[in-house]
């Protein structure tokens, strides 16, 4: 059955739709990321045009997330104070993302760096995660316990908070830090940030892995809400009815994720996502450097 | 059959000439709703004359159907350091954004070069470019990569040899609109040509606009973008906390 989106001016199967949130909801209550990173660059494969790709993409991650995160408050696994502080460093930043993301669209090249964004940030990312990961399935087949790493320059900052939930006393700064430029690569990317934000709370801050899901999760719901208003007002770019249908694929996606979520181990989810990262992350990059079907384009957003 | 009483009266209303058309479609305007996959129209008419008709040369009838004409950017890719970026652009002025053109008969036998350029009847003459950059030598590639990208995606069609002409008199045609075509006045041309040259021609309009919740969605995020954002939002919200009890009540019960 065809669907005609409004905003978007496109037909498109709504089954498939369907489908895509779906995917897209289990990936999000799985590992707590958003799943924009998939859903933008999917929808763009659909024919739907890019720019209301993004708006779109992070306004489906609003309903994901907050589906997501509904059950992690029920089991306890959310830092509200952790959260709060990246929120506090995540608005800001994506304030700051979309004044740059429209710096570059006057300078033309957008599109490029964008995609770009994607590769470099997957990427290395993606690499990192699954070389840590195996490390630690290794040493849990060993039988050791995994070393804890202590950031001697963390530790030194003012400004030191206790995070009850997650066992930490550390300065508010990293946390501001890390929602910060989290903010500012959603806005950039379309992206909710949770493929970023995830390693960045159990490397740089050394966050449980189990807090972290539900963490991220509430972060970017309010961080994809202002994303989702500033493309509403500034671009008109967002498709209610698209976001409609994809949603009602992700929240139930979202459910069967959280379940399936805890019953993995930690480890054999961080490898799982880091491949995951990592495929997208070369589909992407194939896109930059193979020759493309048609050499020519025609210029997007003027209708 | 009313149709065909409307039309000939419409023959019977019409001032005295050698040869004029007269025309009908099946719909004047298309909506755009919430299961629109692209429409069919059906351009018929008669041709009418006060004298017996000519047979030579053949009477030839062209039909063609024109979206809303705004200016398109072209890029062309380019390997930079191993990337492929978009490096020239070329702003064609103007394009039509739907351009359908349906004859009787081979492109070759049924306009001539210059009746072409003087009517903009090709889908090359329908596109205006006034001039590229200095920097770019084949401005050309690019306008045939716009007809070539936008046929691909249906919005330009080279329909030869598919109106139905009986007996020089009567004609019929169907032209099909894809999904992805923008709103606007649809410019529906029919020209009657012998021997290459347009003897006669008559034009008329189709509406095509979105209705119903297509319409008011699409207004309130262009007229309110506030309130559409916020409503999103509110939507979003709604519905991932909605899954998350409907799950725990099935659960539970």
């Amino acid at each position: 059955m065809q669907i005609y989106l409004p905003i978007a001016e496109v037909s498109v199967n709504i089954f498939l739709l369907f489908g895509l949130g779906g995917l897209v909801g289990v990936l999000s209550g799985m590992f707590g990321v958003g799943g924009g990173f998939l859903i933008t660059p999917l929808l763009f494969f659909m024919g739907i045009p890019p720019a209301v790709a993004v708006a779109t993409g992070s306004n489906q991650i609003v309903a994901s997330s907050v589906s997501g995160v509904l059950a992690h408050l029920k089991r306890r696994t959310v830092d509200l104070r952790m959260g709060t502080v990246l929120l506090c460093g995540g608005i800001v930043g994506a304030a700051l993302g979309i004044w740059l993301f429209n710096l570059l669209k006057t300078l033309g090249q957008v599109d490029l760096l964008v995609r770009l964004c994607y590769v470099v940030f997957l990427g290395v990312i993606g690499g990192l995660m699954f070389i840590e990961s195996l490390r630690a399935l290794r040493r849990s087949k060993r039988g050791g316990r995994p070393t804890r790493r202590h950031h001697g320059w963390v530790h030194g900052l003012p400004f030191k908070m206790r995070f009850r939930t997650s066992g930490l006393y550390i300065s508010a700064i990293p946390p501001l830090m890390v929602g910060l430029s989290v903010g500012i690569l959603s806005a950039i990317m379309g992206v909710g940030g949770g493929f970023i934000m995830v390693p960045a709370m159990i490397y740089l801050l050394g966050m449980p892995t189990k807090v972290v899901v539900g963490t991220s999760l509430f972060q970017i719901i309010f961080v994809t809400a202002f994303t989702t208003l500033a493309h509403a007002v500034t671009n008109q770019t967002v498709d209610v009815l698209l976001a409609l249908i994809l949603l009602v694929g992700g929240v139930i996606g979202a459910q069967f994720g959280t379940a399936v979520g805890t019953r993995l181990k930690a480890e054999q989810l961080r490898i799982a996502l880091a491949t995951l990262v990592l495929l997208v992350c070369g589909k992407l990059a194939l896109d930059l450097f193979l020759t493309p079907a048609d050499l020519f384009e025609l210029g997007v957003g003027e209708q | 059959m009313i149709r065909l009483a409307a039309l000939l009266l419409l023959i019977a209303a019409l001032p005295l000439r050698a040869e004029e058309v007269v025309m009908g479609m099946s719909r004047d305007s298309v909506n755009i709703t919430a299961d629109f996959d692209g429409s069919e129209v059906l351009i018929f008419g008669a041709v009418k004359r006060e004298a017996v008709i000519r047979p030579d040369p053949p009477l030839q009838v062209i039909v063609t159907v024109a979206g809303p004409v705004d200016p398109v950017t072209v890029w062309r890719k380019e390997r930079r350091a191993g990337i492929w970026v978009n490096a020239d652009a070329v702003e064609i002025d103007a394009a039509p954004s739907f351009y359908a053109v349906a004859t009787s008969g081979p492109w070759g036998s049924v306009i001539s070069e210059v009746e072409d350029l003087r009517h903009k009847v090709s889908i090359n003459r329908a596109i205006r470019s006034v001039g590229a950059p200095m920097t770019i030598s084949d401005s050309r590639s690019f306008t045939e990569a716009l007809i070539r990208l936008r046929e691909k995606s249906g919005l330009y069609q080279n329909l030869f040899n598919t109106v139905d002409l009986r007996e020089s008199t009567l004609f019929d045609t169907a032209i099909s609109m894809p999904a992805n075509i923008v709103e606007g006045t649809y410019q529906v041309r029919v020209l009657l040509t012998r021997g290459g040259q347009v003897v006669a021609q008559h034009t008329s309009e189709i509406g095509v606009g979105k209705v119903g919740i297509e319409r008011w969605l699409f207004n309130l995020s262009q007229r309110q973008p506030l309130v559409y954002g916020l409503l999103s939002i509110v939507l979003a919200v709604v519905a991932g906390w909605g899954a998350s009890a409907a799950f725990r009540a099935m659960r539970s019960g």
